[in-house]
Protein backbone atom coordinates (compact mmCIF):
# COMPACT_ATOMS: atom_id res chain seq x y z
CA UNK A 1 0.00 0.00 0.00
CA UNK A 2 2.03 2.52 -0.78
CA UNK A 3 1.92 6.07 -0.95
CA UNK A 4 3.38 8.39 -3.50
CA UNK A 5 4.30 11.84 -1.82
CA UNK A 6 3.45 13.85 -4.83
CA UNK A 7 -0.30 11.96 -5.24
CA UNK A 8 -1.60 13.47 -2.19
CA UNK A 9 -1.33 17.33 -3.61
CA UNK A 10 -2.50 15.77 -6.89
CA UNK A 11 -5.78 14.52 -4.71
CA UNK A 12 -6.42 17.46 -2.94
CA UNK A 13 -6.40 19.39 -6.25
CA UNK A 14 -9.15 16.74 -7.20
CA UNK A 15 -11.25 16.71 -4.17
CA UNK A 16 -10.94 20.80 -4.07
CA UNK A 17 -12.34 20.87 -7.99
CA UNK A 18 -14.92 17.89 -7.21
CA UNK A 19 -16.20 20.46 -4.54
CA UNK A 20 -15.93 23.28 -6.55
CA UNK A 21 -18.06 21.45 -8.96
CA UNK A 22 -20.63 20.25 -6.95
CA UNK A 23 -21.34 24.42 -5.60
CA UNK A 24 -21.50 25.02 -9.20
CA UNK A 25 -23.95 22.12 -10.82
CA UNK A 26 -25.92 21.19 -7.75
CA UNK A 27 -27.86 24.38 -7.64
CA UNK A 28 -28.97 23.65 -10.91
CA UNK A 29 -31.26 20.41 -10.01
CA UNK A 30 -34.39 20.66 -8.31
CA UNK A 31 -38.30 20.28 -9.17
CA UNK A 32 -38.38 23.40 -11.65
CA UNK A 33 -35.95 23.44 -14.23
CA UNK A 34 -34.04 26.53 -14.40
CA UNK A 35 -34.58 28.70 -17.73
CA UNK A 36 -30.77 30.40 -17.50
CA UNK A 37 -31.50 33.26 -19.68
CA UNK A 38 -33.61 34.75 -17.30
CA UNK A 39 -31.65 34.21 -14.05
CA UNK A 40 -29.58 37.27 -14.65
CA UNK A 41 -33.22 39.48 -15.25
CA UNK A 42 -33.75 41.33 -11.86
CA UNK A 43 -36.60 39.68 -9.69
CA UNK A 44 -37.53 37.22 -12.08
CA UNK A 45 -38.87 34.21 -10.22
CA UNK A 46 -35.64 32.04 -11.63
CA UNK A 47 -32.86 34.38 -9.79
CA UNK A 48 -34.95 34.12 -7.04
CA UNK A 49 -35.07 30.82 -6.82
CA UNK A 50 -31.45 30.31 -7.17
CA UNK A 51 -30.07 32.71 -4.83
CA UNK A 52 -32.68 31.96 -2.04
CA UNK A 53 -33.60 28.78 -2.11
CA UNK A 54 -31.30 26.70 -4.58
CA UNK A 55 -28.00 28.57 -3.52
CA UNK A 56 -28.84 28.83 0.55
CA UNK A 57 -29.53 25.36 0.29
CA UNK A 58 -26.85 24.04 -1.42
CA UNK A 59 -24.39 25.94 1.03
CA UNK A 60 -26.17 24.32 4.02
CA UNK A 61 -25.52 20.75 2.91
CA UNK A 62 -21.96 21.31 1.88
CA UNK A 63 -21.13 22.81 4.82
CA UNK A 64 -23.09 19.98 6.87
CA UNK A 65 -21.64 17.58 5.35
CA UNK A 66 -17.90 19.29 5.14
CA UNK A 67 -18.70 19.11 9.25
CA UNK A 68 -19.91 15.79 9.93
CA UNK A 69 -17.31 14.44 7.87
CA UNK A 70 -14.54 16.01 9.63
CA UNK A 71 -16.00 15.44 12.81
CA UNK A 72 -16.02 11.58 12.15
CA UNK A 73 -12.23 11.53 11.10
CA UNK A 74 -11.99 13.56 14.10
CA UNK A 75 -13.77 10.73 16.52
CA UNK A 76 -12.43 8.03 14.95
CA UNK A 77 -8.64 9.09 15.12
CA UNK A 78 -9.52 10.23 19.05
CA UNK A 79 -11.47 6.97 20.20
CA UNK A 80 -9.05 5.35 17.54
CA UNK A 81 -11.73 3.15 15.84
CA UNK A 82 -12.88 3.70 12.29
CA UNK A 83 -16.52 2.97 13.53
CA UNK A 84 -16.56 5.82 15.29
CA UNK A 85 -18.54 8.83 14.06
CA UNK A 86 -21.45 11.53 15.42
CA UNK A 87 -23.99 9.31 14.69
CA UNK A 88 -22.91 6.24 15.34
CA UNK A 89 -22.17 8.19 19.01
CA UNK A 90 -25.49 9.10 19.62
CA UNK A 91 -23.68 12.80 19.55
CA UNK A 92 -26.12 13.99 17.09
CA UNK A 93 -29.50 12.12 18.57
CA UNK A 94 -28.19 14.17 21.65
CA UNK A 95 -27.75 17.36 19.62
CA UNK A 96 -31.46 16.87 18.31
CA UNK A 97 -33.17 16.39 21.79
CA UNK A 98 -31.83 19.31 22.99
CA UNK A 99 -32.66 21.45 20.24
CA UNK A 100 -36.20 19.94 20.25
CA UNK A 101 -35.95 20.80 24.27
CA UNK A 102 -35.27 24.39 23.32
CA UNK A 103 -38.05 24.36 21.29
CA UNK A 104 -40.58 22.68 23.40
CA UNK A 105 -39.40 25.12 26.54
CA UNK A 106 -39.91 28.06 23.80
CA UNK A 107 -36.41 28.89 24.18
CA UNK A 108 -35.47 31.86 21.68
CA UNK A 109 -32.24 33.09 22.62
CA UNK A 110 -29.47 32.27 24.78
CA UNK A 111 -26.17 33.83 25.15
CA UNK A 112 -26.69 35.90 22.35
CA UNK A 113 -27.21 33.00 20.13
CA UNK A 114 -30.58 31.30 19.23
CA UNK A 115 -31.58 28.84 21.37
CA UNK A 116 -31.73 26.34 19.67
CA UNK A 117 -27.78 25.83 18.68
CA UNK A 118 -26.97 26.76 22.05
CA UNK A 119 -28.80 23.45 23.25
CA UNK A 120 -28.12 21.34 20.44
CA UNK A 121 -24.22 21.90 21.05
CA UNK A 122 -24.89 20.81 24.89
CA UNK A 123 -26.88 17.99 24.13
CA UNK A 124 -24.26 16.69 21.35
CA UNK A 125 -21.48 17.28 24.17
CA UNK A 126 -23.80 15.52 26.87
CA UNK A 127 -24.36 12.59 24.97
CA UNK A 128 -20.84 12.24 24.54
CA UNK A 129 -19.92 12.65 27.94
CA UNK A 130 -22.40 9.65 28.59
CA UNK A 131 -21.10 7.43 26.22
CA UNK A 132 -17.70 7.80 26.95
CA UNK A 133 -18.28 7.24 30.36
CA UNK A 134 -20.11 3.89 30.22
CA UNK A 135 -17.42 2.86 27.31
CA UNK A 136 -14.45 3.55 29.39
CA UNK A 137 -13.05 0.96 31.84
CA UNK A 138 -10.18 2.51 33.88
CA UNK A 139 -7.66 3.53 30.97
CA UNK A 140 -9.02 1.83 28.53
CA UNK A 141 -11.66 2.23 26.00
CA UNK A 142 -13.64 -0.75 24.44
CA UNK A 143 -15.28 0.30 20.52
CA UNK A 144 -17.46 -2.63 21.47
CA UNK A 145 -19.00 -1.15 24.60
CA UNK A 146 -18.61 2.18 22.36
CA UNK A 147 -20.75 1.25 20.16
CA UNK A 148 -23.52 -0.46 21.73
CA UNK A 149 -23.09 2.71 24.22
CA UNK A 150 -24.19 4.96 21.30
CA UNK A 151 -27.05 2.69 20.21
CA UNK A 152 -28.52 2.68 23.26
CA UNK A 153 -28.07 6.99 23.66
CA UNK A 154 -29.54 6.85 20.25
CA UNK A 155 -32.49 4.92 21.10
CA UNK A 156 -33.13 6.60 24.51
CA UNK A 157 -32.56 10.62 22.82
CA UNK A 158 -34.89 9.27 20.24
CA UNK A 159 -37.86 7.98 23.04
CA UNK A 160 -37.10 11.58 24.47
CA UNK A 161 -37.79 13.28 21.37
CA UNK A 162 -41.12 11.47 20.83
CA UNK A 163 -41.84 11.96 24.18
CA UNK A 164 -41.44 15.79 23.81
CA UNK A 165 -43.21 16.01 20.78
CA UNK A 166 -46.24 14.15 21.99
CA UNK A 167 -46.38 17.04 24.55
CA UNK A 168 -45.95 19.72 21.59
CA UNK A 169 -48.48 22.54 20.08
CA UNK A 170 -49.28 22.20 16.89
CA UNK A 171 -46.52 24.74 15.33
CA UNK A 172 -43.96 23.21 17.64
CA UNK A 173 -44.83 19.47 16.41
CA UNK A 174 -43.89 20.70 12.76
CA UNK A 175 -40.34 22.30 14.12
CA UNK A 176 -39.65 19.29 15.76
CA UNK A 177 -41.04 16.78 12.63
CA UNK A 178 -37.43 18.55 11.50
CA UNK A 179 -35.13 17.22 13.39
CA UNK A 180 -36.88 13.60 13.31
CA UNK A 181 -35.97 13.56 9.31
CA UNK A 182 -32.91 15.33 9.06
CA UNK A 183 -32.48 17.19 5.74
CA UNK A 184 -31.45 20.36 4.57
CA UNK A 185 -33.97 23.16 4.22
CA UNK A 186 -33.87 26.53 2.56
CA UNK A 187 -31.81 28.58 5.63
CA UNK A 188 -31.75 32.15 5.46
CA UNK A 189 -28.02 33.73 4.26
CA UNK A 190 -27.73 35.61 8.40
CA UNK A 191 -28.49 32.00 9.78
CA UNK A 192 -25.98 30.68 7.59
CA UNK A 193 -23.20 33.16 8.06
CA UNK A 194 -23.38 32.40 12.14
CA UNK A 195 -23.53 28.35 11.37
CA UNK A 196 -20.49 29.28 8.93
CA UNK A 197 -18.06 31.22 11.68
CA UNK A 198 -18.90 28.46 14.38
CA UNK A 199 -18.30 25.84 12.44
CA UNK A 200 -14.88 27.02 10.47
CA UNK A 201 -13.73 28.45 13.31
CA UNK A 202 -14.15 24.84 15.20
CA UNK A 203 -12.69 22.93 11.81
CA UNK A 204 -9.80 25.30 11.64
CA UNK A 205 -8.69 24.68 15.22
CA UNK A 206 -9.10 21.22 14.45
CA UNK A 207 -6.95 21.18 11.14
CA UNK A 208 -4.54 23.03 13.09
CA UNK A 209 -4.14 20.19 15.48
CA UNK A 210 -3.81 17.99 12.22
CA UNK A 211 -0.27 16.63 13.30
CA UNK A 212 -1.45 15.29 16.56
CA UNK A 213 -4.66 13.80 15.87
CA UNK A 214 -1.74 11.46 14.09
CA UNK A 215 0.22 10.91 17.52
CA UNK A 216 -3.38 10.29 19.45
CA UNK A 217 -4.65 7.78 16.61
CA UNK A 218 -1.95 5.43 17.24
CA UNK A 219 -2.09 5.52 21.66
CA UNK A 220 -2.23 8.00 24.49
CA UNK A 221 1.52 7.26 25.50
CA UNK A 222 2.98 7.15 22.14
CA UNK A 223 1.92 10.66 21.66
CA UNK A 224 3.26 11.87 25.34
CA UNK A 225 6.46 10.17 24.67
CA UNK A 226 6.63 12.48 21.65
CA UNK A 227 5.95 15.61 23.86
CA UNK A 228 2.41 16.13 23.46
CA UNK A 229 -0.46 16.48 26.07
CA UNK A 230 -3.20 13.93 25.18
CA UNK A 231 -5.26 15.09 27.93
CA UNK A 232 -5.54 18.78 26.71
CA UNK A 233 -5.68 17.50 23.27
CA UNK A 234 -8.42 15.18 23.76
CA UNK A 235 -10.27 17.60 25.65
CA UNK A 236 -9.94 20.06 22.44
CA UNK A 237 -10.90 17.02 20.11
CA UNK A 238 -14.04 16.37 21.96
CA UNK A 239 -14.84 19.84 22.03
CA UNK A 240 -14.72 20.90 18.73
CA UNK A 241 -16.08 17.59 17.49
CA UNK A 242 -19.29 18.75 19.76
CA UNK A 243 -19.67 21.88 18.70
CA UNK A 244 -19.10 20.80 15.09
CA UNK A 245 -21.96 18.13 14.78
CA UNK A 246 -24.16 20.51 16.83
CA UNK A 247 -24.16 23.43 14.92
CA UNK A 248 -24.53 21.61 11.99
CA UNK A 249 -27.50 19.39 13.90
CA UNK A 250 -29.26 22.55 14.79
CA UNK A 251 -29.89 23.51 11.52
CA UNK A 252 -30.18 19.94 9.89
CA UNK A 253 -31.36 17.35 12.36
CA UNK A 254 -29.35 14.71 12.88
CA UNK A 255 -28.17 13.43 9.35
CA UNK A 256 -26.33 9.98 9.65
CA UNK A 257 -23.57 7.95 8.24
CA UNK A 258 -21.74 10.76 6.39
CA UNK A 259 -18.82 10.87 9.10
CA UNK A 260 -18.25 7.13 8.67
CA UNK A 261 -18.46 7.07 4.98
CA UNK A 262 -16.35 9.54 3.94
CA UNK A 263 -13.21 9.29 5.91
CA UNK A 264 -13.20 5.92 5.91
CA UNK A 265 -13.46 5.63 1.67
CA UNK A 266 -10.54 8.07 1.78
CA UNK A 267 -8.36 6.91 4.03
CA UNK A 268 -8.50 3.91 1.58
CA UNK A 269 -6.57 6.41 -1.61
CA UNK A 270 -4.99 8.78 0.90
CA UNK A 271 -4.00 6.73 3.60
CA UNK A 272 -4.14 7.58 7.23
CA UNK A 273 -1.77 10.88 7.47
CA UNK A 274 -4.77 13.75 9.21
CA UNK A 275 -2.92 16.58 7.47
CA UNK A 276 -4.14 15.25 3.74
CA UNK A 277 -7.64 13.11 5.14
CA UNK A 278 -8.80 16.13 7.12
CA UNK A 279 -9.17 18.68 4.51
CA UNK A 280 -10.12 15.95 2.10
CA UNK A 281 -12.74 14.79 4.09
CA UNK A 282 -14.16 18.26 4.56
CA UNK A 283 -14.40 18.40 0.82
CA UNK A 284 -15.62 15.42 0.02
CA UNK A 285 -17.93 15.69 2.30
CA UNK A 286 -19.08 19.11 1.76
CA UNK A 287 -19.62 17.66 -2.70
CA UNK A 288 -21.31 14.46 -1.04
CA UNK A 289 -24.21 15.66 1.18
CA UNK A 290 -24.79 18.26 -1.77
CA UNK A 291 -24.97 16.09 -4.09
CA UNK A 292 -27.18 13.50 -2.28
CA UNK A 293 -29.62 16.87 -1.30
CA UNK A 294 -29.56 16.91 -5.17
CA UNK A 295 -31.09 13.60 -5.31
CA UNK A 296 -33.50 14.57 -2.45
CA UNK A 297 -35.17 17.01 -4.40
CA UNK A 298 -35.31 15.33 -7.92
CA UNK A 299 -35.51 11.60 -7.42
CA UNK A 300 -39.60 11.90 -6.16
CA UNK A 301 -40.04 15.59 -7.69
CA UNK A 302 -41.96 17.96 -6.61
CA UNK A 303 -41.93 16.05 -3.38
CA UNK A 304 -39.09 15.70 -1.46
CA UNK A 305 -36.84 12.78 0.43
CA UNK A 306 -35.06 13.79 3.30
CA UNK A 307 -31.45 13.97 3.01
CA UNK A 308 -31.00 12.12 6.34
CA UNK A 309 -33.12 9.05 4.05
CA UNK A 310 -30.42 9.24 1.02
CA UNK A 311 -27.34 9.12 3.45
CA UNK A 312 -28.74 6.16 5.29
CA UNK A 313 -29.81 4.09 2.70
CA UNK A 314 -26.09 4.52 1.28
CA UNK A 315 -24.04 4.41 4.18
CA UNK A 316 -26.49 1.66 6.03
CA UNK A 317 -25.22 -0.90 4.08
CA UNK A 318 -21.65 0.28 4.07
CA UNK A 319 -21.30 -0.09 7.85
CA UNK A 320 -23.00 -3.43 7.47
CA UNK A 321 -20.16 -4.65 5.23
CA UNK A 322 -17.72 -2.53 7.86
CA UNK A 323 -18.25 -4.40 10.52
CA UNK A 324 -18.51 -7.66 8.95
CA UNK A 325 -14.88 -7.20 7.42
CA UNK A 326 -13.52 -5.62 10.83
CA UNK A 327 -15.33 -8.68 13.22
CA UNK A 328 -12.27 -10.51 13.75
CA UNK A 329 -9.97 -6.84 15.62
CA UNK A 330 -13.34 -5.86 16.89
CA UNK A 331 -13.62 -9.19 19.16
CA UNK A 332 -9.94 -9.76 20.12
CA UNK B 1 27.46 12.20 34.19
CA UNK B 2 24.56 11.01 35.77
CA UNK B 3 21.52 10.74 33.65
CA UNK B 4 18.52 8.69 35.71
CA UNK B 5 18.52 8.66 39.10
CA UNK B 6 15.44 6.97 41.74
CA UNK B 7 15.29 7.72 45.01
CA UNK B 8 13.27 5.82 47.30
CA UNK B 9 11.39 5.53 44.36
CA UNK B 10 7.69 3.32 44.25
CA UNK B 11 4.62 2.98 42.48
CA UNK B 12 0.87 1.65 43.00
CA UNK B 13 -1.75 0.63 41.13
CA UNK B 14 -4.48 1.78 43.66
CA UNK B 15 -3.83 -0.02 46.86
CA UNK B 16 -1.43 -2.34 45.43
CA UNK B 17 2.06 -1.49 45.54
CA UNK B 18 3.96 -3.01 42.62
CA UNK B 19 7.39 -1.18 43.04
CA UNK B 20 8.79 0.17 46.33
CA UNK B 21 11.99 1.92 47.53
CA UNK B 22 14.16 1.59 44.07
CA UNK B 23 17.23 3.78 44.65
CA UNK B 24 19.80 3.60 41.64
CA UNK B 25 21.45 6.20 39.24
CA UNK B 26 22.33 5.28 35.53
CA UNK B 27 25.17 7.54 34.10
CA UNK B 28 25.18 8.48 30.27
CA UNK B 29 27.17 5.82 27.91
CA UNK B 30 25.39 2.81 29.80
CA UNK B 31 23.38 -0.08 28.60
CA UNK B 32 21.38 -1.52 31.30
CA UNK B 33 18.95 -4.46 31.47
CA UNK B 34 16.01 -4.57 33.89
CA UNK B 35 15.23 -8.25 34.40
CA UNK B 36 13.09 -10.08 36.63
CA UNK B 37 9.98 -12.67 36.45
CA UNK B 38 6.49 -11.56 35.15
CA UNK B 39 5.24 -8.93 37.44
CA UNK B 40 8.08 -7.79 39.01
CA UNK B 41 7.03 -4.27 37.69
CA UNK B 42 9.43 -4.32 35.58
CA UNK B 43 7.63 -2.23 32.30
CA UNK B 44 5.56 -0.28 35.37
CA UNK B 45 8.97 0.96 36.25
CA UNK B 46 10.35 1.34 32.25
CA UNK B 47 7.38 3.75 31.67
CA UNK B 48 7.60 5.54 35.14
CA UNK B 49 11.25 6.86 33.72
CA UNK B 50 9.74 7.63 30.38
CA UNK B 51 7.11 10.06 32.11
CA UNK B 52 4.45 8.40 31.60
CA UNK B 53 3.28 7.89 34.95
CA UNK B 54 3.34 11.16 36.83
CA UNK B 55 1.87 9.56 39.78
CA UNK B 56 5.07 8.07 41.09
CA UNK B 57 6.19 8.04 44.30
CA UNK B 58 9.50 9.06 45.74
CA UNK B 59 11.76 11.02 43.71
CA UNK B 60 12.95 10.30 40.00
CA UNK B 61 15.12 12.57 38.35
CA UNK B 62 16.73 13.26 34.77
CA UNK B 63 19.37 15.47 34.59
CA UNK B 64 18.40 16.31 38.21
CA UNK B 65 15.10 17.55 37.66
CA UNK B 66 12.15 15.65 38.53
CA UNK B 67 10.95 13.26 35.73
CA UNK B 68 7.36 14.70 35.86
CA UNK B 69 8.23 18.53 36.47
CA UNK B 70 9.88 18.54 32.89
CA UNK B 71 8.32 20.30 30.08
CA UNK B 72 6.70 17.23 27.99
CA UNK B 73 8.01 18.52 24.79
CA UNK B 74 11.54 19.46 25.94
CA UNK B 75 11.78 15.95 27.76
CA UNK B 76 10.19 13.97 24.71
CA UNK B 77 13.48 15.79 22.80
CA UNK B 78 16.07 14.06 25.68
CA UNK B 79 13.72 10.75 26.22
CA UNK B 80 12.79 8.69 24.04
CA UNK B 81 10.70 5.50 24.79
CA UNK B 82 10.19 1.94 22.94
CA UNK B 83 6.93 0.15 23.63
CA UNK B 84 6.22 -3.32 23.41
CA UNK B 85 4.02 -4.43 20.75
CA UNK B 86 2.12 -1.24 19.29
CA UNK B 87 -0.93 -1.98 17.34
CA UNK B 88 -2.10 0.93 15.23
CA UNK B 89 -5.86 1.02 13.95
CA UNK B 90 -5.28 3.23 10.71
CA UNK B 91 -3.22 2.80 7.47
CA UNK B 92 0.07 4.88 8.53
CA UNK B 93 2.80 3.87 6.41
CA UNK B 94 6.30 3.03 8.39
CA UNK B 95 7.95 5.70 7.33
CA UNK B 96 4.57 8.15 8.64
CA UNK B 97 5.38 6.44 11.59
CA UNK B 98 9.06 7.15 12.30
CA UNK B 99 8.26 10.84 11.04
CA UNK B 100 6.32 10.92 14.40
CA UNK B 101 9.53 10.83 16.08
CA UNK B 102 10.07 13.70 14.58
CA UNK B 103 7.06 16.06 16.75
CA UNK B 104 9.39 17.57 19.77
CA UNK B 105 10.91 19.10 17.54
CA UNK B 106 8.10 20.68 14.76
CA UNK B 107 6.75 23.80 14.97
CA UNK B 108 4.31 23.96 11.52
CA UNK B 109 2.36 21.85 10.81
CA UNK B 110 4.61 19.67 8.61
CA UNK B 111 8.12 18.22 8.92
CA UNK B 112 11.33 20.31 7.33
CA UNK B 113 14.47 18.98 6.27
CA UNK B 114 16.56 18.17 9.38
CA UNK B 115 13.35 16.45 10.17
CA UNK B 116 13.33 14.17 6.81
CA UNK B 117 17.53 13.49 7.18
CA UNK B 118 16.89 12.24 10.47
CA UNK B 119 14.01 9.68 9.79
CA UNK B 120 16.32 8.75 6.90
CA UNK B 121 19.04 7.99 9.57
CA UNK B 122 16.39 6.16 11.66
CA UNK B 123 15.57 4.06 9.12
CA UNK B 124 18.78 3.02 7.75
CA UNK B 125 20.24 2.45 11.31
CA UNK B 126 17.13 -0.13 11.79
CA UNK B 127 17.71 -1.59 8.86
CA UNK B 128 13.43 -1.02 7.91
CA UNK B 129 14.40 1.30 4.47
CA UNK B 130 13.38 -1.83 2.30
CA UNK B 131 9.38 -1.29 3.33
CA UNK B 132 9.17 2.49 4.56
CA UNK B 133 6.16 2.95 2.30
CA UNK B 134 4.59 -0.43 3.52
CA UNK B 135 1.01 0.09 5.47
CA UNK B 136 2.68 -0.56 9.09
CA UNK B 137 -0.31 -3.24 9.74
CA UNK B 138 0.90 -5.50 6.88
CA UNK B 139 3.64 -5.66 8.87
CA UNK B 140 5.31 -8.97 10.99
CA UNK B 141 5.63 -8.56 14.36
CA UNK B 142 9.97 -8.06 14.04
CA UNK B 143 9.73 -5.45 11.28
CA UNK B 144 7.15 -3.07 13.43
CA UNK B 145 9.33 -3.75 16.30
CA UNK B 146 12.23 -1.90 14.41
CA UNK B 147 9.91 0.77 12.99
CA UNK B 148 8.81 1.68 16.53
CA UNK B 149 12.47 1.66 17.45
CA UNK B 150 13.39 3.64 14.53
CA UNK B 151 10.20 6.16 15.74
CA UNK B 152 12.48 6.12 19.32
CA UNK B 153 15.50 7.29 17.26
CA UNK B 154 14.25 9.71 15.25
CA UNK B 155 14.11 11.58 18.49
CA UNK B 156 17.45 12.09 18.92
CA UNK B 157 17.48 10.99 22.34
CA UNK B 158 20.34 10.66 24.86
CA UNK B 159 18.02 8.08 26.65
CA UNK B 160 16.28 5.56 25.05
CA UNK B 161 14.03 3.12 26.97
CA UNK B 162 12.90 0.06 25.54
CA UNK B 163 10.24 -2.12 26.58
CA UNK B 164 11.33 -5.70 25.42
CA UNK B 165 12.36 -5.20 21.83
CA UNK B 166 14.06 -7.87 21.10
CA UNK B 167 10.90 -10.24 21.84
CA UNK B 168 9.67 -10.64 18.19
CA UNK B 169 13.14 -10.47 16.90
CA UNK B 170 14.72 -13.05 14.90
CA UNK B 171 17.94 -14.37 15.85
CA UNK B 172 20.10 -12.10 13.35
CA UNK B 173 18.13 -8.95 14.09
CA UNK B 174 18.23 -9.24 18.12
CA UNK B 175 22.10 -9.27 17.61
CA UNK B 176 21.78 -6.68 14.97
CA UNK B 177 19.58 -4.72 17.41
CA UNK B 178 22.14 -5.27 20.83
CA UNK B 179 25.27 -4.08 18.83
CA UNK B 180 23.24 -0.77 17.42
CA UNK B 181 22.17 -0.20 21.27
CA UNK B 182 25.84 -0.37 22.21
CA UNK B 183 27.59 1.34 19.59
CA UNK B 184 24.84 4.20 20.53
CA UNK B 185 26.16 3.72 23.94
CA UNK B 186 29.65 4.13 23.47
CA UNK B 187 28.45 7.43 21.67
CA UNK B 188 26.73 8.71 24.84
CA UNK B 189 23.61 7.56 24.75
CA UNK B 190 22.41 5.69 27.98
CA UNK B 191 20.03 2.76 26.60
CA UNK B 192 17.72 0.72 29.53
CA UNK B 193 16.12 -2.25 28.21
CA UNK B 194 13.61 -4.43 29.67
CA UNK B 195 14.13 -8.43 28.67
CA UNK B 196 13.55 -11.82 29.18
CA UNK B 197 16.36 -13.47 27.50
CA UNK B 198 18.63 -13.10 29.97
CA UNK B 199 21.62 -14.50 27.93
CA UNK B 200 20.81 -11.41 25.60
CA UNK B 201 21.02 -9.21 28.29
CA UNK B 202 24.53 -11.08 29.71
CA UNK B 203 26.05 -10.87 26.57
CA UNK B 204 25.65 -6.81 26.09
CA UNK B 205 25.12 -5.14 28.74
CA UNK B 206 27.28 -2.99 31.39
CA UNK B 207 24.95 -3.09 33.76
CA UNK B 208 21.75 -5.32 34.91
CA UNK B 209 18.64 -4.25 37.43
CA UNK B 210 17.45 -7.61 39.09
CA UNK B 211 13.61 -6.88 40.01
CA UNK B 212 11.96 -9.29 42.61
CA UNK B 213 8.60 -8.69 43.75
CA UNK B 214 8.31 -5.12 43.25
CA UNK B 215 11.95 -4.64 44.66
CA UNK B 216 15.60 -3.89 43.18
CA UNK B 217 17.67 -6.81 44.45
CA UNK B 218 20.55 -6.53 42.57
CA UNK B 219 22.52 -3.38 40.59
CA UNK B 220 25.67 -4.89 39.14
CA UNK B 221 27.59 -5.87 35.76
CA UNK B 222 26.18 -9.29 34.45
CA UNK B 223 29.07 -11.13 36.00
CA UNK B 224 28.04 -10.48 39.44
CA UNK B 225 24.27 -10.61 39.10
CA UNK B 226 23.55 -13.65 37.36
CA UNK B 227 24.86 -16.38 39.73
CA UNK B 228 23.28 -19.81 39.98
CA UNK B 229 21.68 -18.60 43.57
CA UNK B 230 20.42 -15.47 42.49
CA UNK B 231 18.47 -17.03 39.34
CA UNK B 232 16.92 -19.56 42.09
CA UNK B 233 16.09 -16.93 43.94
CA UNK B 234 14.14 -14.70 41.51
CA UNK B 235 12.98 -17.03 39.23
CA UNK B 236 12.89 -20.45 40.96
CA UNK B 237 14.90 -22.13 38.18
CA UNK B 238 18.20 -24.38 38.78
CA UNK B 239 20.27 -22.79 36.00
CA UNK B 240 23.86 -23.45 35.40
CA UNK B 241 25.85 -20.75 34.82
CA UNK B 242 28.73 -20.53 32.39
CA UNK B 243 31.80 -18.46 31.27
CA UNK B 244 31.97 -17.65 27.67
CA UNK B 245 35.31 -16.91 25.55
CA UNK B 246 34.42 -12.86 25.64
CA UNK B 247 34.33 -13.74 29.59
CA UNK B 248 30.55 -13.08 29.48
CA UNK B 249 28.33 -14.93 32.05
CA UNK B 250 26.06 -17.89 30.01
CA UNK B 251 22.80 -19.43 31.67
CA UNK B 252 21.96 -22.55 30.74
CA UNK B 253 19.17 -24.59 31.83
CA UNK B 254 16.78 -27.77 31.34
CA UNK B 255 19.63 -29.96 31.73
Amino acid sequence: MGIDPASPQRLFQAVAWSALAALILTPLAGPTALDWSRVTLASSMERQILWELRLPRVLLAMLAGGCLSLAGALFQALLRDALATPYTLGVSSGAALGAVAAICLGWTQAFYLPAVWVAAFAGAAGALVIVLLIATEGNRMSSFTLLLAGVTINSMCLALILFLHNLAGFTQSFSISRWLMGGVDAVEYPALAWLSVITLAAAALVLRHARDWNLLAVGEDWASARGLSPRRLLLTGYLAGSVLTGAVTALTGPIGFVGLIVPHALRLRVGADHRVLMPCSFLVGAAFLAVCDALARTVLAPAEVPVGVITAMCGGPFFIWLLRTRRRSLWL
Amino acid sequence: MTLLRAQQAGYAYGACAVLEDLSFSLPAGQLVTIAGPNGAGKSTLLTMLAGLRADYRGHCFYRDREVRAWPRREFARDVSFVPQNVRIEFPFTAEQVVLMGRTPYCHGLFERGDDWRMVERALEMTDTVAFRKRDFRSLSGGERQRVVLASALAQEPQVLLLDEPAAFLDLQHQVALYELLRRLCRGGLLAVAVTHDLNLAAAYSDRVLLLHRGRLVEDSAPAEAFTRERIAEVFGVDAEVRQTLAGRPWIAYGN
